[in-house]
């Protein structure tokens, strides 16, 4: 089976330490995928206007490269990558006359009828290698480090794209249990974190990704885990301003669920690149003695 | 505040306009607010998503010109996800949206936006937010 990657833009730039504890961790799993080449742009958000086909354009032309490479999979990282592909592949596999409009549209390609499966990393990670072999590879467990797997909403939402049905929180849960950290459920693990209305407020002014720190803080969790760069922006690299406008009590750094996977299978740190990480995120870790330099 | 429904506020042209646009029927609404509980921002909202859902229901776009309830949504689809009668309240919102930004009107300016803020954002918070509140 073939299975293609498609990173995004956010992961060679800002979130370069999502993507490259990711695809360090998977060799260390030994899994092997590949890069597609030529992609482009997903657009981030799926258009829902009923009339609006073009903005489905990006999405389908990368799920259209992936399937002239043969791909039988593509497997995502960014959860907003993740939603817009994996919806923009549904439109493509149920809606015949959209799905004729955009193949006729796109007539320098090859038409697509929703052939490759569009997969999260962590659903890859289920499939392919499984919650106890993780366990046997890790060599530097997260002893004593209570950490929530936090969703947010595009891995869940609509229903039918999510990873997993909405209240569980299962794979990303069996992920932290097998590399040793404590998983402490909290209420809200798919609440949003404002999303794309970060760019409409002035720093620090979002509610609500800081009422998800304060349910975090007050569930006595030390640690999110996430897969977006929007939900770690906003949870995890607000913290100071919320602070400062008195909108929350006590930090509580974000991760990417990757740079846990990586520390935990004793991946070279510096591949982790936490110094993108808030230095709150840092400072956890080094007060709880694990190895963020080489 | 008393919002009078009369012929000059009623359209049944933009009720069809809603309905089209965002490929759901807004008539279905039953006004149980399900959708406001469910709203990380509702807060901040100036009509919460029943009454937008209920202003939408009789087409009363005139009243909805200068609120910021549509343009405050994240697209999170909590509300969209519980909805016990089945509407897509995420893609009515978008929709309010559209009927905006098809005019050429932005809701936020770029150009107005901190050179510091834009070097801090992660690229997917402004690819989203410029495709939601820019025309």
């Amino acid at each position: 089976m073939k299975i293609s990657y498609y990173p995004g833009c956010t992961l060679k730039l800002k979130a370069k330490n999502l993507e490259l504890a990711a695809l360090a961790s998977l060799q260390a799993l030994g899994i092997d995928v590949e890069e597609m080449d030529r992609w482009n742009c997903c657009g981030a958000v799926y258009s829902l206007t009923d009339d609006d086909l073009i903005h489905h354009i990006g999405p389908v032309r990368n799920l259209v490269r992936a399937k002239e490479r043969g791909a039988d999979k593509l497997v995502t990282l960014c959860s907003m990558c993740y939603n817009t592909l994996a919806r923009a592949n549904q439109l493509m596999k149920t809606d015949t006359v959209k799905r004729d409009t955009i193949n006729r549209f796109m007539d320098d390609e090859i038409d697509y009828f929703g052939e490759v499966e569009v997969i999260h990393y962590l659903t890859l990670l289920e499939e392919q290698v499984g919650w106890d072999k993780i366990k046997e590879k890790v060599t530097a467990p997260l002893t004593d480090l209570k950490v929530a797997p936090y969703y947010g909403c595009t891995l869940q939402r609509p229903q039918d794209v999510g990873i997993e049905p909405m209240g569980s929180f299962r794979l990303m849960t069996g992920l932290l249990e097998a590399i040793g950290a404590t998983v402490v459920p909290f209420n809200s693990a798919d609440k949003c974190c404002g999303s794309y209305q970060v760019i409409n407020a002035p720093a620090g002014d979002n509610d609500a990704a800081a009422n998800v720190i304060n349910a975090a803080a007050s569930a006595g969790i030390e640690a999110l885990a996430t897969s977006c760069p929007l939900c770690e922006y906003n949870l995890g690299k607000q913290q100071d301003q919320f602070m400062a406008k008195g909108k929350i009590t006590a930090n509580v750094p974000t991760f990417y669920f990757t740079q846990l996977l990586a520390m935990a299978l004793g991946v070279n740190p510096e591949v982790c690149h936490f110094e993108l990480n808030d230095m709150k995120a840092v400072q956890l870790l080094e007060a709880k003695k694990f190895q963020v330099a080489a | 505040m008393t919002l009078p429904i009369n012929a000059q506020n009623v359209s049944i042209v933009s009720i069809e306009k809603i309905n089209k646009l965002s490929g759901e029927n807004v008539k279905l609404c039953m006004q149980c607010g399900t959708c406001t509980a469910a709203c990380p921002m509702a807060e901040e909202m100036d009509f919460f998503p029943r009454k937008v859902m209920h202003l939408s229901q009789f087409g009363m776009l005139s009243l909805m010109n200068d609120i910021n309830t549509y343009w405050k949504c994240a697209s999170c689809h909590s509300c969209s996800v519980r909805c016990p009668r089945g509407i897509d309240i995420a893609k009515v919102m978008e929709a309010l949206r559209q009927l905006v930004l098809r005019t050429s009107k932005n809701y936020i300016e770029p150009s107005q936006m901190p050179a510091e803020q834009i070097s801090e954002l992660p690229q997917i918070a402004m690819v989203a937010g410029f495709r939601k509140l820019t025309s």
